[in-house]
């Protein structure tokens, strides 16, 4: 049994640091925070003051015209994904009816698929406000109220902008993208996920291209509330933003929350090579599993769960642990997780782990949610492209027992592989190995 | 992958909790017999809502299906009922559940999850609370010290967490100790089709032996409601709830929005058989398309609905010929039972009226994320008693559907294949196609 080869052919990522996967790269390499002071809205009663927001864009600038009117109907969390969505085509060489050009359409739309990770799409508070508003009764919120008057200041299509599959519902109408479509909800473990899916759709014949990652705008006063409320987000930094997130360090006091979306090219390496695609990696290994732990929201202490993904990523890729050139961990910042993946890589990597640079990416990018495993990802793409791995911020005072060879300095050299760590506050786990492409290093 | 060796996945196991039972003996008779589901609201006062009834879960009550319900009394409950579903699934399938120490045989990392869950509803007294304190109606903003007070005051951690779509996975991943490939997904209507899908994907890929997969949702509450009464979605015969989900009738005017949930064991066939267990059907294909057509309409010529039943035919290696019975999307409203016999149509061609094709949501409602999976139970059921459940509430037929509904009264007839099929907002289709056994 042999299945297809499938390869990364286009990447293209809106984060914290920049409006594009460049932009992203470049943050990294020189090791720019992109976590500053809530402005999205004001954060003064808020234990966690801090988040990783995108640069100001005009939505305008990444759509067809045919798409202005559809625009009303996009949350934030669609309006990102549709920005990366049209980086990532781009970047492929896909030329798409959403690209508004003469040239031929060389995107197939029955033969594409849309993979996405997507969030809980919270809702716009301030557009609900009126509505709630005008449901008082004696002061007071008044169900009867609601029914009778309330809901009429809701707008009508108010549910579609918050189902968390019009994510791909607005991309495959732009790309005219006709193949399976999916959207998977496994909060910070969706990004790897919807790779995982769309690469075994891939295996399968399913199609030959896909469009997959994930996108989630959590700079949301009640995503920040809930992070707060089960004690993930940090509330000790909201003087030194660019210094809050801290994965694997001793200081470390929680994860700093954001938004953005990575996007990524998938396709047969027959079929890219046919057209002669610019191939950026291969996704040569991957892995899932549970954590089984209560609290639900913190790992194992071993971390087994993840453990468990890791091994079958590397089974899979059959490779040894000394093929691995770099690991790019979830590495939240939240210190009892952090402890708990590094006792997770501990176990699987043994002595090796020493030896194998480890670059956690939160402490610049934040932590972006269903986007967080994708822009990992593209990461690793860009790691691999240019042979060079950016140093690690805030990990200044590394945590009593890490084992973890956390990049202190920048490093040049070629890439063989680069493992991703992903999982889920509810304890989905994941692994995904990249290599890179043919003709380059080995 | 060639198709000659694709591995045979196969149902050894099933459970529902659901607005007509909370064992599947209990829900099928009731679709058999028309027994109705819905009924006015309670779950909250609906009662100036436009629609004021829908199909709930009543008298749910965990301990009755576990042992310790420590670990799962905090879930939504969707959560809730999943984990109901999927300890009855795991009894019928013999796979032990609540232990550590597992004597059943089957590698936990080879045991997988995947669902078609939903959002848990937001904490709704402390949600309204806060926005009513924190806006300003004359300066219309928002001061969001007020709300955050409110907010942090008064939500609960647990309330919080347990919202996350991802939630309903990990209760049945802790209830069962799975350790395999674990997803959860929503696409709308269609999820918990896709969730099958998917995993009898994984299975045939080899990277598990058994796959727990199904749904689970519920959507009635002051936003749910709200955002599909907004919406138009939802049938608002609030005169005669029992009769208001009459799919394929010239009368329907909407949905009936329900909840509850449905896991099916999936399993290898060369699995099932070394463990001995009992198998209820053969999962043979699978199809998923997206309509890419318009963010609030099907597309008109039901493009990738018809698209999606080709991929599973495919998929399957089945003749249209040999399709005796389609379990049909069939939510009642105005746009998806014309479309969705549309595309009927357009792939069975001018035989497409002597293909039986009928909706359980008449009695059951609509379970939006989880109604595929429960629906494909009523599949087995119907394989296993060579009875079509029939169309409820189907008195005045709409004069431009023409196919064979099976109105009002169940219908015998020798089943082998049938198709399942889902609908879901945003153009999402997905189908599967389930074959009775034969070794």
């Amino acid at each position: 049994m042999t299945s297809p080869r499938v390869v990364i052919t286009g990447v293209g990522a809106i984060s914290p640091l920049g409006l594009t996967a460049q932009d992203l790269w470049d943050g990294l390499i020189n090791g720019r925070s992109g976590i500053g002071h809530i402005t999205a809205f004001d954060p003064a009663g808020f234990a966690c003051q801090l988040a990783g927001q995108v640069p100001e864009y005009k939505l305008r600038n990444h759509i067809p015209k045919s798409s202005r009117k559809a625009a009303k109907l996009m949350s934030r969390d669609i309006q990102l994904c549709v920005i990366a969505a049209n980086e990532a085509l781009r970047h492929a060489e896909f030329n798409t009816p959403g690209m508004e050009n003469d040239n031929p359409i060389t995107l197939n739309p029955t033969r594409t698929a849309v993979i996405l990770g997507a969030g809980l799409i919270s809702c716009d508070l301030e557009e609900l406000a009126p509505a709630v508003a005008a449901s008082l009764k004696n002061g007071q919120f008044d169900l009867q109220q609601w029914g009778l008057e309330g809901i009429q200041h809701v707008t009508p299509l108010w549910l579609l902008k918050y189902l968390p599959n019009m994510l791909a519902c607005h991309i495959s109408l732009i790309h005219d993208i006709q193949g399976p479509s999916n959207t998977i909800t496994c909060a910070e473990a969706s990004g790897h996920l919807a790779v995982i899916e769309a690469t075994q759709i891939i295996q399968r014949g399913c199609a030959d291209a896909a469009l997959c990652g994930g996108t989630e705008a959590k700079v949301n006063p009640i995503v920040l509330a809930r992070q707060s409320l089960i004690n993930r987000a940090t509330s000790q930094s909201n003087h030194a933003p660019d210094q809050a997130c801290r994965p694997f360090d001793t200081n470390a006091t929680g994860s700093v929350f954001g938004e953005g979306a990575g996007l990524l090219v998938l396709e047969s390496l027959d079929k890219a090579q046919t057209r002669q695609a610019p191939i950026l990696a291969e996704i040569v290994g991957f892995g899932q599993s549970n954590c089984l732990n209560t609290p639900y929201e913190n790992l194992e202490a071993d971390g087994m769960g993840v453990q468990i993904a890791l091994s079958k990523a590397i089974e899979k890729a059959g490779l040894s642990p000394d093929q691995i050139d770099l690991i790019i961990p979830h590495g939240t910042g939240v210190p009892r997780d952090d402890t708990a993946e590094n006792a997770a890589l501990s176990a699987i990597f043994g002595d090796s782990l020493g030896k194998i640079p480890v670059l956690p990416t939160k402490s610049m990018l934040s932590n972006t949610g269903t986007a967080a495993g994708a822009l990992d990802l593209i990461t690793a793409v860009k790691v691999i492209q240019e042979a060079r791995i950016p140093a690690a911020i805030n990990c200044t005072d590394k945590a009593p027992n890490c084992h973890l060879a956390i990049c202190s300095e920048q490093l040049e050299k070629p890439i063989r592989h680069v493992l991703s760590c992903s999982y889920s506050y509810g304890g989905q786990t994941t692994a995904v190995i990249l290599k890179t492409p043919l003709g380059k290093t080995q | 992958m060639s198709d000659t060796q694709k591995k045979r996945i196969v149902i050894t196991g099933m459970g529902i909790v659901s607005p007509i039972g909370h064992d599947i003996e209990t829900a099928w008779q009731a679709m058999l017999s028309g027994k109705s589901g819905v009924a006015p609201t309670t779950i909250f006062d609906a009662s100036t809502m436009p629609t004021q009834f829908s199909a709930e879960v009543k008298n749910f009550d965990l301990s009755r299906f576990i042992q310790n319900t420590d670990k799962h009394a905090q879930g939504n409950r969707g959560s809730q009922f999943v984990v109901a579903a999927t300890a009855q699934a795991c009894k019928q399938a013999k796979i032990d559940t609540e232990t550590t120490t597992p004597t059943d045989s089957i590698d936990r990392t080879r045991l997988g999850v995947y669902l078609g869950a939903g959002e848990g509803s937001v904490d709704n007294d402390v949600f309204f609370k806060a926005l009513a304190q924190a806006w300003n109606p004359e300066e219309r903003t928002m001061d969001w010290a007020t709300w955050a007070k409110v907010a942090f005051g008064q939500m609960t951690p647990s309330h919080e967490l347990e919202q996350e779509p991802n939630m309903p996975a990990s209760h049945v991943a802790m209830l069962t100790g799975a350790r395999g490939p674990t997803r959860s997904c929503l696409t709308a209507c269609a999820a918990s089709t896709q969730a099958v899908g998917e995993a009898m994907s994984i299975l045939r890929s080899g990277d598990a032996d058994v796959m727990i997969a199904g749904g689970a949702h519920s959507m009635i509450h002051p936003l749910g409601v709200m955002g599909f009464n907004r919406l138009t979605a939802l049938s608002t015969r609030n005169e005669s709830p029992e009769t208001a989900s009459r799919p394929f009738s010239g009368s329907r005017d909407g949905f009936v929005i329900g909840e509850g949930a449905a896991a099916l064991i999936l399993e290898t066939l060369e699995s099932a058989q070394k463990r001995g267990v009992t198998i209820l059907g053969e999962l043979v294909g699978y199809g998923s398309t997206a309509d890419a057509f318009r963010v609030t309409d099907m597309h008109d010529e039901a493009r990738g609905a018809i698209a999606a039943l080709q991929a599973a035919l495919q998929d399957a290696k089945i003749d249209k010929e040999d399709i005796d019975y389609i379990n049909a999307h069939g939510t009642s409203t105005l746009e998806n039972d014309s479309i969705e016999t549309l595309a009927v149509k357009g792939v069975f061609g001018p035989d497409a009226g002597s293909t039986p094709v009928s909706s359980v949501k008449g009695t059951m409602g609509h379970l939006i994320g989880a109604a595929g999976a429960a629906e494909l139970i009523s599949c087995v059921m119907a394989l296993r008693d060579n009875t079509i459940p029939p169309t409820m509430n189907l008195h005045d037929p709409d004069p431009i559907l023409d196919l064979d509904y099976v109105p009002n009264a169940p219908r015998q007839a020798d089943l082998n294949i049938i198709i399942n099929e889902s609908f879901g907002f945003g153009g999402q289709n997905n189908v599967v196609i389930l074959k009775r056994f034969e070794a």
